[in-house]
């Protein structure tokens, strides 16, 4: 078989706004799809693909259309994979198989959303009965961090989990932000303000939770032929996997989650391993999502993970794995409740050496990974490798 | 009391007769005569093999908690009605059902057992199931 055409993420723009009451969910849209075009250097005419997932307020399920609309697209290709938060990193994956089939050769992946001046709240769930699933779920008050929450409560309780040991995560992650401009919240926080902070939904307290914030990203992927044409400094798709990890008719585990099977995939794809990654963006909804993540990428044995985050492992640049280096989602931005856009974004800064220079790591291979929706009840996992261009 | 103002379940084809014996104080899963499977939530094609031959099984109505979390506070909920124990209860008859647990926060843990009851609506064919600690 003849090796696959090399396919790149030659843009990456994140959106500096963390509140945007003045702005419509679309204008964000098309801002962040005009900075990523001029960081590639490409054209809105060059597009010839388009992905995105859901656009929550709108409550449409036709966003590719009432996108490309807006936006004055004209797609070959488009795709509207909608696994929650981690669809951008899909759509990563999604866009190098249609560039690779010869679908389109500059996909755009857009996302944007203003939960924070909709007044959204934390520990607030949606209560609308839509699915069969919801007459199950959501009558009993379900919210996203009380789903999360069990899931933290059943890690402890089995493999000896310590809420300490999660504020680890938080700990790192604002070590990090502190060197962002843009992050929500800069102030670096300890283990005991952590621990200290209000319990939202048992075991997890509200520095356990990401931010809710205004924004959005946008990247390019593009063709070999078109990477050529570029003088920016590219990223390259080493290897994608997606899985999708639910309920099973009952016998739902909540210290697992499908990042086993996205991981391995993924990893397989791109001939590499975990022990071959220099920096990882891991998914923060909530520190327990982080946890189980490294666990199930194989950074360290199921139920290891706890002992794994202490002792600095996660913190830039001189940790065993450092992670989420802009703050993720849980200091920094989390446009739109989705934040697998950037989660990418950051692992593009990291291979161009474009990260804040305090938490710059000298990284040949990325990953970034994605859980979208719950893990309490059905999630989508995304992982992406991404690798530094041979100079 | 009655379960509103708290969300209602809505029922379907599928699902009607899983909330109406609820309402008459039996607690249902599906079980599939062709490879055994019993599960929830109820479906007419059971998940594992597609077989349409599947039944409706009284469970026991007994169980344990799998997990659980307690919501201290959810926006729109009743005031009366937290804290609020979200709970997966793993039945004796197999499937782990997500619920509440009506009972002090403190006396719930992992393995806590459990029995169901029954929470009316304003319709008389839906009832809630919840479960309660019991002595073991």
């Amino acid at each position: 078989m003849a090796m696959a055409e090399s396919v790149y993420v030659a843009g990456a723009f994140e959106h500096p706004t963390r509140e945007a009451p003045d702005k419509s969910t679309m204008q964000l849209h098309a801002e962040v799809a005009a900075g990523a075009l001029e960081d590639a250097g490409l054209e809105k005419a060059d597009v010839d693909g388009y992905f995105t997932a859901g656009v929550p307020e709108y409550e449409s399920g036709l966003s590719p259309l009432i996108m490309a609309d807006y936006l004055g697209l004209d797609p070959s290709y488009a795709d509207t994979t909608d696994f929650g938060g981690s669809s951008y990193v899909s759509h990563v994956g999604h866009a190098a198989s249609a560039i690779r089939d010869g679908r389109c050769d500059v996909a755009l992946v857009t996302l944007a959303g203003r939960p924070r001046s909709r007044g959204q709240a934390t520990g607030s769930g949606a209560r609308d009965i839509r699915t069969v699933q919801d007459s199950f779920e959501r009558v009993y008050g379900a919210t996203n961090v009380g789903m999360y929450g069990m899931a933290a409560q059943r890690h402890m309780h089995e493999h000896g989990t310590t809420s300490e040991q999660l504020a680890e995560i938080r700990a790192a992650a604002s070590h990090h932000a502190q060197y962002n401009e843009h992050a929500m919240y800069r102030e670096p926080v300890s283990v005991e303000d952590v621990v200290e902070s209000r319990v939202v939904a048992d075991p997890l307290h509200l520095l356990d939770c990401c931010v809710i914030s205004d924004g959005g990203g946008a990247l390019l992927v593009v063709s070999e032929d078109v990477r050529s044409e570029l003088d920016r400094e590219c990223v390259e798709v080493l290897g994608f996997g997606e899985a999708i990890g639910h309920h099973d008719a009952g016998r739902i585990d909540l210290t697992r989650t499908a990042a086993e099977q996205s991981g391995s995939r993924a990893f397989e794809e791109a001939g590499l391993g975990p022990e071959h990654v220099d920096y990882a963006s891991i998914y923060d909804s909530f520190t327990i999502t982080v946890l189980e993540a490294i666990e199930d990428l194989g950074f360290c044995a199921k139920g290891d993970g706890g002992s794994f985050v202490e002792g600095g492992t996660l913190r830039a640049p001189d940790g065993e794995l450092p992670f989420n280096t802009d703050g993720g989602g849980l200091c920094s931005n989390h446009p739109a409740n989705r934040g697998g856009m950037t989660k990418v974004i950051e692992a593009v800064r990291q291979l161009r050496n474009e990260a804040n220079p305090e938490v710059q790591v000298d990284a040949d291979v990325a990953l970034a990974h994605g859980t979208g929706g719950s893990i309490g009840t059905r999630h989508g996992a995304a992982t992406v490798v991404l690798g530094r261009e041979a100079p | 009391m009655s379960w509103e103002p708290r969300p209602v379940p809505e029922p379907n084809p599928e699902t009607e007769r899983y909330w109406a014996a609820a309402a008459s104080g039996e607690l249902l899963v599906r079980e599939c005569l062709d490879c055994g499977l019993v599960y929830h939530y109820p479906r007419s094609l059971c998940p594992d093999c597609f077989s349409e031959n599947v039944e409706w099984r009284e469970a026991s109505g007994g169980g344990e908690v799998y997990s659980y979390s307690i919501a201290r506070a959810i926006s729109g909920w009743p005031e009366a009605d937290l804290p609020l124990v979200l709970a997966y209860v793993e039945l004796d008859d197999g499937p782990r059902l997500m619920t509440n647990v009506d009972a002090d926060p403190e006396d719930v843990e992992i393995g806590t057992r459990v029995d169901v009851r029954f929470v009316d609506t304003d319709a008389s064919d839906v009832a809630v199931p919840v479960f309660t600690p019991v002595d073991d």
